[in-house]
């Protein structure tokens, strides 16, 4: 065989934490032939955006390449000069972010920024160039590859932005390009239009590719070799059919957890919560048309749906955030005041939420122990000692140590701070907690603590969960019913079975066989039957 | 109810080497023990401005105590030269410039901070209002704080102190309602990026009322741009009383304060010639206002420092 075009030995980078330096890869090998895509795959703070951005002889500010040798086809990246450096990146090496929206200048035309690294590289002139990105546009599948170009970064799709972006990063013909987390971002019905479209134009262009991703799904349908990180360590590598036929180590395994859980549904019931045919508007802009939603006691029902289907806003309106236009919220056979304002403080305390980002929905100056104390103080008018010791009971049912109430939420793991949301829902002792993708931001294994706490609190004490997700997978886990949403209506309501299994609408239909299968020809098949 | 505690995978997570090493460098418990660390870490300039605060605001304080006269004392010789007895000689009616200087630390300095912290009452708290009522009130009360702002601040201020005459009591409202607009302006911007965040929705759907919101959920998270700022307000505060009472209008006679204490002695440049020294008197006071600014920029500059995360 020839030699590898990227050759990784021992490689260890180190992060500043204060005034000391921590070492996040610990000496990891990588291996990298022309043409051949690796995926590199793990938790979130297992160093594979580290490791990939070390494959480009790059440490983000605050880190540094402390040790090991990066050979890039017979150059050592760790001995060039920065001058060299440049001269690869956007070249012969690029780069693809995970936010697309965020990598664009909003103030340039697509077609400049895409063709900009190539004609500063000299690799073309200008109107050659252009010519060149308009062809990368046609292989990439962008719909009007003549005219795209001439668009500004708003004007286009986000599933567009990655494939434009992806443009930008052929556009030198690089021998390498690292995928970080491409489709993380994007809807299920539009990842697969770009996760096909990246695939054929590296094969096509016979680019060599690292793809960074914590979706294994996603990355079977990829690479060709999986490398496994955690906390900064090679777990394990192989061929991906040989990894998801037998993954070698447990831990490999345990990164489809969620995919394990399996909750019997049970269904019927006294209902809890009823959405009676509720329109809703920002301004003007319509966004609910006469939706309705049936939650019953003590059960989950997930709400399913791409990003702008309006589930988020059906939590809204019961929430009494934005009032709804028409149609009413009924909470145990009671109508709900439409306003937050009008709503009484038992009616309040009855409906809690928890939020996506835990990050965002603790106050960062409170203690743990003052965020879930508090709603013991003001609905059930708890104060020191007594307050303490419910504090600490809650803290056990999230199954944290008692300690954690003198601790600041900066310094938890995201799964623990969104238990200690889970916890402060719980200490209002709700008949109904709406849960707004509470799992999308965590790792796998963490997703899996967390639904397992959510189903057995449920069923401590029969609290009913109204789902909002757009992954199927978590839904197939908790849900009792399911309610699919598109562009603000309802396509369909009924319980788990029903729905998972044909016939199904449309909507429904392309949703379900959007999501990625733990099978390397799922892609392909996908390919073909469109 | 669960009777074990099992540890959780984040726990897992966290017991690990690579993160522990994060858990070793907790930040200190109590306040006093965080304030400690903070101030060790302080670079020389924030040092020396703490020092110069410090040694003022004793000034200030011990004032009587420290003073050799009284503060309205008349002595037979007006512009008396620097002397034992006057170690900074007389001024035109023949107070001694010494004592003067020392108690126009106590005035100038306590009504610039009372005027700062009132025009912080008024413009952070009508600022959070705007910021968490949003709509109509707003609306309404930024554009009252862009039509103040729209009329020159000194300019303004002179005018409304010839009109309600130039008592200590209406300078202090008529500045910090004229600084407040800035106050008000920092606290609605920097309260905007925190408004929008979950806890305060998770506060507003528990039913939490404004006063709440505004004090347990925003303040404590705008403090560090605002403790900044306070500093900054102050020096400007001050500088705009050492002005107006350089124009005759500020702080009136007999009370001491640095800006009348410049205007009076100004004419004692011509004496340069004959006597450096008492040349040099009206210098002494501008030089106290110039010190005091300097040094609370130096503290100022450093919490900024620290507020934005910036590293050297």
């Amino acid at each position: 065989m020839a030699s590898p075009l990227l050759e990784m030995k021992d490689v260890r980078v180190e992060g500043r934490t204060g005034e000391a330096w921590t070492e996040i890869v610990h000496g990891v090998d990588l291996t990298l032939h022309r043409g051949e895509v690796l995926g590199l795959i793990g938790e979130s703070g297992a160093g594979k955006s580290t490791l990939g951005l070390a494959a480009m002889g790059y440490a983000r500010p605050g880190c540094r390449i402390s040790g090991g040798a990066i050979t890039f086809d017979g150059i050592d990246l760790r001995a060039a000069s920065d001058a060299t450096l440049r001269g690869l990146w956007g070249g012969r090496m690029a780069y693809v972010a995970q936010s697309a929206a965020a990598a664009f200048n909003p103030a340039h035309r697509l077609i400049d920024q895409t063709v900009e690294a190539a004609v500063a590289h000299g690799a073309h002139g200008g109107a050659s160039a252009r010519e060149d990105a308009v062809a990368l546009y046609e292989a990439l599948r962008l719909p009007d590859p003549g005219e795209i170009g001439f668009r500004y970064p708003h004007q286009v799709s986000g599933g567009q932005l990655q494939r434009v972006m992806t443009a930008m990063a052929m556009a030198g013909r690089p021998d390498l390009i690292v995928f970080d987390e491409p489709t993380t971002a994007l809807d299920v019905t539009t990842q697969v239009g770009v996760l096909k479209a990246m695939r054929d134009a590296v094969e096509r262009f016979d680019t060599a590719a690292i793809y960074i991703t914590h979706d294994l799904a996603v990355v079977a349908q990829m690479a060709d070799r999986i490398k496994v990180l955690r906390y900064g360590d090679e777990v394990e590598e192989a061929e991906t059919r040989a990894m998801l036929d037998a993954p070698r180590e447990d831990y490999t395994r345990s990164l489809w957890a969620v995919r394990s859980i399996r909750k019997p549904e049970v269904t019927g019931g006294a209902v809890q919560l009823a959405i009676k045919g509720v329109d809703a508007a920002y301004g003007t802009a319509k966004v609910l048309h006469d939706v309705s939603i049936a939650v019953p006691k003590g059960r989950t029902v997930a709400v399913v749906g791409e990003s702008g289907s309006g589930k988020s806003t059906a939590a809204r309106v019961v929430t009494g955030l934005l009032p709804p236009t028409s149609g009413t919220v009924e909470f145990d056979g009671e109508a709900l005041p439409p306003t937050l304002k009008a709503r009484s403080k038992e009616q309040k305390r009855r409906l809690q939420m928890i939020y996506q980002m835990a990050d965002t929905a603790m106050n960062p100056k409170q203690t743990i122990g003052e965020i879930i104390g508090r709603p013991l103080s003001f609905y059930h008018g708890l104060s020191g000692a007594e307050r303490r010791a419910r504090v600490a009971d809650l803290l056990e049912m999230i199954e944290l140590p008692p300690d954690y109430a003198d601790r600041l939420p900066g310094e938890l793991s995201g799964g623990q701070k969104q238990r200690v949301c889970i916890a402060r829902a719980l200490a209002a002792e709700p008949d109904l907690i709406i849960c707004d993708e509470v799992t999308s931001a965590l790792d796998q294994i963490v997703q899996e603590g967390i639904l397992k706490l959510l189903m057995r609190l449920q069923k401590e004490f029969g609290i009913a969960y109204l789902f909002i997700t757009h992954d199927i997978a978590t839904v197939e886990a908790i849900a009792d019913e399911i309610v699919v949403m598109n562009q603000g209506r309802v396509v369909e309501q009924g319980p788990k079975s029903e729905i998972l299994s044909p016939p199904h609408p449309e909507y429904t239909e392309l949703l379900l066989a959007s999501v990625p299968e733990m099978d390397p020809d799922w892609l392909t098949r996908q390919t073909e039957g469109a | 109810m669960t009777d074990r505690i099992a540890p959780t995978p984040e726990a897992a997570a966290l017991s690990d080497p690579a993160v522990s090493v994060v858990g070793d460098a907790r930040v200190p418990k109590t306040w006093r023990g965080r304030a400690w660390t903070t101030l060790r870490s302080a670079p020389p300039t924030a040092v020396f401005g703490m020092l110069v605060i410090a040694v003022y605001v004793v000034t200030a304080v011990f004032a009587p105590l420290l003073a050799p006269y009284g503060e309205a004392a008349v002595f037979p010789t007006p512009f008396d030269a620097w002397s034992s007895e006057h170690p900074l000689g007389t001024d035109q009616i023949g107070r001694d410039v010494m004592s003067r200087l020392i108690y126009g630390a106590r005035n100038t300095m306590g009504i610039a901070l009372a005027t700062t912290v009132l025009s912080f009452l008024i413009g952070g708290g009508l600022g959070l209002w705007a910021v968490i009522a949003q709509g109509w009130t707003d609306q309404i009360l930024s554009r009252v704080v862009d039509v103040l702002m729209a009329i020159p601040a000194l300019i303004f201020a002179l005018m409304l102190l010839s009109i309600f005459g130039s008592s200590v009591l209406s300078l202090i409202l008529i500045i910090a309602v004229l600084d407040s607009t800035r106050v008000f302006r920092l606290t609605r911007a920097v309260g905007m990026g925190v408004v929008v965040m979950d806890y305060v929705e998770a506060a507003r759907l528990r039913g939490e009322g404004l006063g709440w919101i505004m004090r347990r959920e925003i303040l404590p998270n705008i403090a560090p741009p605002l403790v900044a700022e306070f500093g900054l307000r102050f020096s400007f505060v001050f500088l705009t009383i050492a002005a107006l009472s350089f124009l005759g209008l500020g702080i009136q006679p007999p009370l001491a304060d640095w800006g009348s204490m410049v205007r009076d002695g100004a004419s004692m440049i011509q004496f340069a010639p004959y006597d450096l020294r008492m040349g040099l008197t009206p210098f002494v006071p501008a030089g106290a206002i110039a010190l005091l600014t300097v040094a609370v920029n130096f503290v100022v500059d450093w919490l900024l420092h620290r507020a934005s995360g910036l590293k050297e």
